[in-house]
């Protein structure tokens, strides 16, 4: 299995490392063609507004929503925000998912946190019963959950962290800055 | 469940969520607007670009927080603002105004010239200026959770930008080299906490991001710093001081992206109208030089 990380900015460069540390094959994504022979994505931590405009701007737009169809892509935080249908405000999305997103919901850099998640399908995926530590970085939230998607993780006051629709994941943390795979081998769970 | 805030694990997670990415200096709203519009994945607020305070002379201090305040309303980017060396009721201020990231930078008058801030007593991170591994570690033993490395501020000569990049990345490739048993001398050498240094060899690379500044003024520049191994690029006056703002940010932004692709650095390189002027390093008098300060 191949999985590609969409490349434009942000933290992919971890992703990677991740996937590679799993054994998993990896390839860079920044161009249309660098799509194929891929068999999932993942869209790394970044500034949405970023990643939105270089994806708009080096016609990614139509090809990403194409492969969303048929195959798994898993958004962190930024990539969850790119995800979605409705963030509140104009900037380009995928809308790939039944997801409504609220960008810097926790507020500026010093309310970032670190906390422990309960996720049960990760547990019982991986086999492991130890919570999921997550980081969270000016992080989104997703407010409200549509359609087919659901939720998959809360914090304790109910906020959406972590939601999935088929074969299409959005986190609000960053599982490529841990040192725990799990999240990882759930995607690619999701993805064979 | 558990919440912590200000480690030194989200501080530094900030700045892996800015590379691959340009952050901009901005001194008025309008700026901030269009440096997002543009793809900046930060901006800098400032009163004054390097390339002015050049220009102007005096004590260069930190914003107004009123500006500050205006520019992090603005936009929806994360905000940083500089504070001077060792001027530590400077970041205190910023952190009240709830900042994303402090500079404590070398374009402003140094308010200490022995100590720099202790930044590890802060909730926000900081990134600091450096030239070579010793100073970069040495700021990061003092909390520093990204580098950028210092250039030449305000010139639009990335010569300087090029000369730091390549010590600091040539020094981490001379320590990679090394045997366990010689790096206590080589951080006694160097001026670096010896953890660090080991860490260093460990990793292949600094412990935190590290972004380039200080000359960077086209998207050849931004591409060349990027080829040379650094996770992004600060421009300063480069953009707002050229000819066609938008269109120059917009091209830096690619470049960066897409900086191993010629083809792509030659389509945004092109009509791009007039670059900063520039002042040309080497004949610059060393008092002049914004580089040196830091200890």
């Amino acid at each position: 299995m191949k999985i590609g990380v969409l490349a434009l900015q942000g933290d992919f460069a971890e992703h990677i490392i991740m996937l590679k540390r799993i054994g998993a094959e990896t390839a860079e994504v920044r161009l249309p063609e660098h799509l194929q022979g891929l068999d999932c994505l993942i869209i790394p931590g970044g500034e949405s507004t970023t990643i939105g405009k270089l994806a708009t701007d080096f016609n990614l737009m139509t090809p990403l929503r194409e492969f969303g169809k048929s195959h798994a892509i898993w958004g962190t935080c930024a990539g969850a925000i790119f995800l979605s249908k409705d963030v509140s405000r104009d900037q380009p999305l995928l809308g790939l998912m039944n997801i409504k997103v609220a960008r810097n919901a926790f507020g500026r850099q010093t309310a970032s946190f670190e906390a422990d998640l309960d996720i049960a399908e990760l547990k019982q995926a991986t086999g492991t019963a130890q919570p999921y530590h997550a980081f969270f970085i000016r992080a989104p939230i997703i407010e409200s959950v549509h359609g087919d998607a659901r939720v998959l993780s809360s914090l304790s006051d109910g906020r959406i962290v972590a939601a999935q629709e088929g074969h299409l994941l959005a986190t609000s943390f960053h599982p490529e800055l841990t040192r725990d795979p799990r999240f990882h081998e759930y995607f690619l769970s999701l993805a064979s | 469940m558990e919440q912590q805030t200000g480690t030194f694990e989200l501080k530094k997670g900030l700045a892996q969520m800015l590379k691959g990415g340009v952050i901009m200096d901005v001194v008025t709203v309008e700026h901030a607007r269009i440096a997002e519009d543009a793809g900046a994945c930060a901006v800098m607020a400032l009163e004054r670009v390097p390339a002015d305070i050049r220009a102007q002379g005096g004590v260069a201090r930190m914003s107004d927080p009123e500006l500050i305040l205006k520019i992090m309303d603005a936009v929806s980017i994360p905000v940083m603002a500089k504070c001077r060396i060792g001027h530590f009721v400077e970041a205190q201020i910023l952190e009240s105004l709830g900042v994303d990231y402090i500079d404590e930078s070398e374009v402003l008058t140094p308010a200490d010239e022995t100590n720099h801030i202790l930044k590890h007593k802060f909730s926000v991170p900081f990134v600091c200026g450096c030239r070579n591994l010793g100073e970069a570690l040495r700021r990061i033993g003092e909390g520093a959770a990204m580098i950028r490395t210092k250039g030449e501020a305000g010139t639009g000569d990335v010569v300087e930008a090029v000369r730091h990049a390549r010590t600091v990345l040539g020094d981490i490739r001379h320590l990679s080299a090394m045997l366990d048993e010689e790096l206590m001398r080589y951080s006694k050498d160097i001026g670096a906490p010896y953890e660090l240094v080991k860490e260093t060899k460990e990793l292949g690379r600094l412990p935190v991001v590290n972004f380039a500044a200080g000359g960077v003024a086209t998207p050849a520049d931004a591409a060349l710093m990027m080829q040379l191994g650094v996770d992004g690029v600060f421009v300063g006056s480069g953009i707002f001081k050229s000819g066609d703002p938008a269109k120059r940010a917009a091209a830096i932004v690619k470049s960066v992206t897409h900086f191993q692709d010629a083809g792509i650095l030659a389509e945004v390189s092109k009509n791009l109208g007039e670059p900063m002027v520039g002042r040309n390093v080497s004949q610059m008098p060393e008092g002049e030089k914004m580089a040196g300060r830091g200890w």
